[in-house]
C-alpha cells in the first residue's frame, strides 16, 4: 500500500563485503540492488519468484546446503557466497541436465546472441553432450500469427505460463503433463486463437530461450546483426517503452524494454506485433496533386511551392479567419508546436485544433 | 479535459499509471481499460492480485466487471444522474471528507444542494443502477483509503462530456480521494499524444502550454520569443467548427495533419460536404484514408520510427522517440511545416527537434525544465519548471492549480443524451475501440496477422435482443440511424445490455461513424460518440 512504513535497514555481508539493505527483500533482489551477479533463468522482476532453475543457489554460512536466492527472504547478520567452487559445480550440472534434453542448435536459433541459456552455457563452459538420454521429439506449434512454440527448446522455467496467470490473468497457457511429458501448452493443446489468448506475446517477452519467439520475425535477423533502438509506442497514450529491431534498413521486431518504469517490458498485440505497417506497400511515399479525376505525383519542391502559394492567395482574398489547421496528436510535441506556431504566425489567425476533442 | 481543468486546475490525470497498484479501490468509469489501454489494465491487475476493490460504471460488460463489485450497469448518458446519486448517498451517511472539504475546496453548498434531487430511487429510474449496489459503491468508495478513478471516452465523448468529468471530480473532492500517491483521478487518453498535443496547444484559445490568446501579456510573451508583431488576439475555431464554417462557404482553406475526420468525426456525410467545400485542403498522412480522397495536395508522413521527437503520455510523461529508419518518403513533418512557413516568407530554420523543445520550454511553464538532455532516462512528468525540477509523480499534493488554490465544486444537472431511442430507432448504439486495433485502422489493418485474425466490423448485440430480431450469430444486418446506414455481422455477446449495441469505429469498409451523432459538448466540442439511436435490420 502507498502508505506503507519505510521497511527496516537490516545489515548482511556477501561475498566478504558488508552491505545495508531493507527487510523483506529476497537474497536475489539485494544482490541484483548491489550489483552482484547470480545466475537465474526462470526468475522474471515481473513475476513472483518460482525456484524452478536452481541456478540462483547460494552459500548461507550456517546452514548445510545451497538455497535458492529468488526465493530466500534475507535475514539480519546473514553471511551469503555467490560464487564458489560447490556453486560453479552445481550450476554446470543444472546447465548440463537442461542441455541434454535440449537440440543445441544455436546455429539456426532465432535467439542466438540473445539467449540466456547460451550465455550461461558460455560461461560455465558446459558441455552439451554430458548427459546422454531421451530427448523431446515434439513438433513446433505455430497455428496462428504472432507466436511460434517450439518445445524442444522449452526449459521449464515457467516464466511463460506464469506471466499470463500473473500479469495478464489470462491463463491461456498452464504447465501439463508430468515429469519428462511435463510441459507448458494451451487447454487440451488447442492452437492458440482470439478465443483462449490476447495475443500480446507477454509470455514470448518472458522465455529466456529460444523456444517462445515472435512468428513474423523469423529468420529477419538476431542477436548483434540488429540495431535496437529505444522509442515509444504510437498506439494509445501510455507511452510503453519498448526497442525497434532495424536491420538494413528496416524494421523486422519489437523487443521489450525491461527497464521502462511505464510498462517493465509487457505490451499489447498492437506494441508488440504492429509495426508492419512502416514498411507496408501502401506508404505514401511521393507528394501527390489532384488533378482531373485523380492525383499525379509531384516533388517535394513542386508540392511545397503550391502549398505555400495556395495558402498566401487565399490568405490575401479571403483573410485570415477562412484558413486553419488540423494538427495531429498522433504527432510528436514538436510537430505539434511548428504547426501552431506557423498557424499563428503565417496564416495569421487562432484557427488551430488538434483531434483530443475527436 | 476542460473539465478537469475547470475543477482542479489542469486537464490531465494527477497521479503515475504505477500508483494504480498501490491503490486500495479503483473506480473504472467508463473505460474498457482492457482493450483500450491493455497496459495500463496490467496495473489493475495486479492491484487485483493485491486485493483491491474493483467498482465498475459501464453500460457494457466490460472484462473488468468480472471483478467489480459491484458492476453500475447504467444506461448510456446517464453518468451525471449517477456521480450525484454517490454523492448524495455519501452525504446522507455521512461518509464525506469534511476536513479536506473545508480546507482544500470551495463551492460545495451549491454541490450539496444539486444532488438533493438524487435520491437513489429517483437515480435508479433514471440510470437503471439499482439503489443497493449504487449504495454499496458509495460506501466502498468513500471508505476507501487510497481510490483511484479510472476515467476513459465513455466520460466525456458525450455532449455533456465537460460536466461528466467536472462530476467526476465533485465525487473525488467529497471524499477527499486526490492530492496523494495512488489516490486520485486518472484520465485514460486516446491517441498516443493527446496529452502533448493538449499541452502544446495546437488549440484555438491557447497558446503552448495552456496560456490563453486573449491575453494581451501572453501574447507579447510569444510575440517576443518568435520575432513576430500583432499575434492575432480572437480566439479561433475549433475543428468541428471550422468544418461547419466550410459548409456554409465562410471557411476555404485547410492543412489537415494525420487526422482523418472523413473516417473518425461524427456523421460522416456532413464532414463529406464540408471537406468537399473547401477551396483548399492540403492532408498529410503516412497511408491514402477516407481524408486524402477530398485533398487537394497530398503529402506523405513519416511514422513514428522515421523521426525523433517526444510524446506526451497520459500520467503527463514526456519522453524521446528516436529515429530508427530514414524517412520513407525523405522528410519528417516537422521538417514539411518548417519549409511551408519558410516558402511563405516567415522563415522557419530549426537543427532538429532538440531546438524545438528548447523553444518550448522558454515559452510554456509547465514544460520550463525539459531538455533533450534530461529525457535519456525514463523521461520527465510535467509541470517541470526549472531544469534542476524532477518533474510530477503526484499533482495537488499541496494546491490546486486554481485561482486561491481550491479545487472547486460544480453543481450538475442530469441532462441525458441527445438523441434518445424511439419506437422507429430503438437501440442505443456506443462506439468505441477494440483491443486490436487503433483509430481509423490505417496502420493497425495493415499489419498481416491483426488482418487476418481481426479483419471485419462486427455488432456486439446481446441475446435477449438477438432473439427477438431473430439474428444469430455471423448474420450480416443492417444499422440504420437518422443520418445514414451501414452492413456489419452481428455478433451475439452479453457484454451488451438490453437495448444496447456496441461497434467500433477501425474499418474503412464499414463506417460506424456514418451513423453518429452531430451532437457535441458545447464546451469543448468533443461528439457524442457514446450514445445515438439506431434500428437494427436482417440484411
Amino acid at each position: 500500500m502507498a502508505s506503507k512504513a519505510a521497511a527496516k535497514l537490516i545489515k548482511v555481508v556477501i561475498n566478504g563485503k558488508g552491505i545495508d539493505c531493507e527487510e523483506g527483500k529476497t537474497i536475489l533482489e539485494v544482490c541484483r540492488r548491489a550489483g552482484i551477479f547470480v545466475p537465474t533463468l526462470c526468475f522474471d522482476e515481473r513475476l513472483k519468484p518460482y525456484g524452478a532453475c536452481r541456478l540462483c543457489l547460494v552459500e548461507i554460512k550456517g546452514i548445510p546446503r545451497a538455497l535458492s536466492s529468488c526465493t530466500t527472504p534475507i535475514q539480519d547478520g546473514m553471511e551469503i557466497t555467490t560464487e564458489s567452487e560447490n556453486l560453479t559445480g552445481l550450476r554446470k550440472t543444472i546447465l548440463s541436465l537442461i542441455l541434454s534434453n535440449h537440440p543445441n542448435d544455436c546455429m539456426r536459433c532465432e535467439k542466438s546472441g540473445d539467449c540466456a541459456l547460451q550465455d550461461l552455457a558460455y560461461m560455465y563452459d558446459v558441455t552439451p553432450v554430458l548427459y546422454e538420454g531421451e530427448r523431446w521429439d515434439l513438433p513446433v506449434k505455430d497455428n496462428n500469427p504472432f507466436i511460434s512454440f517450439d518445445p524442444k527448446k522449452c526449459i521449464l522455467c515457467g516464466r511463460c505460463v506464469n506471466i499470463c496467470k500473473e500479469v495478464v490473468l489470462k491463463g491461456a497457457i498452464d504447465m501439463t503433463g508430468r515429469g519428462f511429458h511435463a510441459k507448458p501448452d494451451t487447454a487440451f493443446g488447442k492452437p492458440l486463437d482470439k478465443d483462449n489468448c490476447l495475443f500480446c506475446g507477454q509470455c514470448v517477452s518472458a522465455c529466456p530461450t529460444g523456444a517462445l519467439v515472435e512468428k513474423p520475425s523469423i529468420g529477419a535477423g538476431r542477436g548483434q546483426s540488429v540495431k535496437r533502438v529505444k522509442t515509444v509506442c504510437s498506439y494509445c497514450g501510455t507511452g510503453c517503452n519498448f526497442y525497434l529491431n532495424v536491420k538494413h534498413g528496416r524494421v523486422i521486431k519489437v523487443t521489450s524494454d525491461y527497464e521502462s518504469p511505464v510498462n517493465s517490458g509487457s505490451l499489447c498485440i498492437k506494441g508488440r506485433f504492429g509495426y508492419d505497417f512502416i514498411h507496408h506497400k501502401d506508404r505514401l511515399t511521393t507528394p501527390l496533386i489532384r488533378e482531373n479525376d485523380g492525383f499525379r505525383p509531384a516533388s517535394w519542391d513542386e508540392a511545397l511551392d503550391l502549398v505555400a502559394r495556395r495558402f498566401v492567395e487565399l490568405k490575401e482574398k479571403y483573410g485570415p479567419e477562412a484558413l486553419g489547421a488540423f494538427s495531429s496528436s498522433r504527432c510528436t510535441n514538436e510537430e505539434n508546436y511548428l504547426v501552431s506556431k506557423w498557424v499563428r504566425v503565417a496564416l495569421g489567425s487562432n484557427n488551430v485544433d488538434n483531434c483530443a476533442r475527436i | 479535459m476542460a473539465g478537469l481543468a475547470t475543477s482542479l486546475g489542469a486537464g490531465a490525470a494527477s497521479n503515475s499509471f504505477d500508483q494504480i497498484e498501490d491503490a486500495d479501490t479503483l473506480f473504472i468509469f467508463g473505460s474498457n481499460t482492457s482493450e483500450a489501454h491493455p497496459m495500463i489494465s496490467l496495473h489493475v491487475n495486479k492491484a487485483i492480485r493485491r486485493g483491491a476493490r474493483i467498482i465498475v460504471a459501464d453500460p457494457r460488460r466490460i472484462e473488468l466487471a468480472k471483478y467489480a463489485d459491484p458492476w453500475l450497469n447504467l444506461k448510456p448518458g446517464t453518468n451525471i444522474a449517477l456521480l450525484n446519486g454517490l454523492i448524495h448517498v455519501i452525504l446522507e451517511e455521512g461518509l464525506h471528507n469534511r476536513d479536506f472539504i473545508e480546507k482544500r475546496t470551495e463551492g460545495f453548498e451549491e454541490l450539496k444542494e444539486a444532488v438533493k434531487g438524487y435520491t437513489p430511487e429517483r437515480v435508479e429510474e433514471i440510470t437503471g443502477v439499482s439503489k443497493e449496489k449504487l449504495v454499496r459503491a458509495a460506501r466502498a468508495y468513500a471508505g476507501a483509503k487510497n481510490a483511484m478513478i479510472l476515467y476513459g471516452l465513455g466520460v466525456v465523448e458525450h455532449s455533456s462530456g465537460t460536466e461528466n468529468a467536472m462530476a467526476i471530480a465533485n465525487l473525488a473532492l467529497v471524499c477527499g480521494h486526490i492530492g496523494r500517491p495512488a489516490t486520485g483521478i486518472m484520465a485514460l487518453r486516446g491517441q498516443n499524444n493527446v496529452q502533448g498535443a493538449s499541452d502544446i496547444g495546437p488549440t484555438p484559445t491557447a497558446f503552448t502550454g495552456y496560456q490563453p490568446v486573449t491575453d494581451p501579456a501572453v501574447r507579447a510573451k510569444f510575440e517576443k520569443a518568435w520575432g513576430v508583431a500583432n499575434l492575432p488576439s480572437k480566439p479561433g475555431l475549433k475543428s468541428v467548427e471550422m468544418l461547419d464554417e466550410a459548409k456554409k462557404g465562410a471557411f476555404k482553406g485547410l492543412f489537415i495533419l494525420a487526422e482523418d475526420p472523413a473516417h473518425t468525426d461524427p456523421d460522416l456525410n456532413h464532414i463529406r460536404e464540408a471537406l468537399s467545400a473547401l477551396e483548399f485542403l492540403v492532408v498529410q498522412d503516412i497511408f491514402p484514408t477516407e481524408t486524402t480522397k477530398f485533398a487537394h495536395v497530398i503529402l506523405p508522413g513519416a511514422s513514428f520510427a522515421e523521426k525523433d521527437g517526444t510524446f506526451t503520455s497520459g500520467e503527463r510523461r514526456i519522453q524521446k522517440i528516436r529515429k530508427a529508419i530514414e524517412p520513407v518518403a525523405g522528410m519528417a513533418e516537422w521538417q514539411v511545416v518548417c519549409e511551408i512557413s519558410t516558402r511563405m516568407g516567415y522563415p522557419m530554420n530549426y537543427s532538429g527537434p532538440a531546438e524545438v523543445m528548447k523553444e518550448i520550454a522558454g515559452v510554456a511553464p509547465i514544460y520550463g525544465g525539459i531538455s533533450y538532455a534530461r529525457l535519456e532516462g525514463d523521461g520527465i512528468q510535467w509541470p517541470c519548471p526549472t531544469k534542476d525540477h524532477p518533474g510530477t509523480t503526484t499533482l495537488y499534493q499541496e494546491t490546486f492549480a486554481r485561482p486561491g488554490g481550491r479545487a472547486r465544486f460544480v453543481a450538475l444537472e442530469h441532462k441525458g443524451p441527445a438523441e434518445t431511442p424511439d419506437a422507429q430507432y430503438p437501440f442505443i448504439l456506443i462506439t468505441g475501440r477494440r483491443r486490436e486495433h487503433y483509430n481509423n485502422g490505417s496502420m493497425t489493418r495493415r499489419v498481416k496477422g491483426i488482418a487476418e485474425m481481426y479483419p471485419e466490423e462486427l455488432l456486439e448485440i446481446s441475446p435477449a435482443d438477438a432473439a427477438k430480431l431473430g439474428i444469430d450469430d455471423g448474420d450480416m444486418v443492417r444499422v440504420v440511424s437518422r443520418r445514414g446506414e451501414i452492413k456489419v455481422k452481428a455478433k451475439v455477446f452479453d457484454r451488451s445490455q438490453e437495448g444496447n449495441v456496441f461497434l467500433s469505429f477501425h474499418h474503412q469498409d464499414a463506417l460506424t461513424n456514418i451513423l453518429t451523432s452531430p451532437h457535441r459538448d458545447p464546451i469543448a466540442g468533443t461528439p457524442e460518440y457514446k450514445a445515438c439511436a439506431v434500428r437494427i435490420e436482417k440484411a
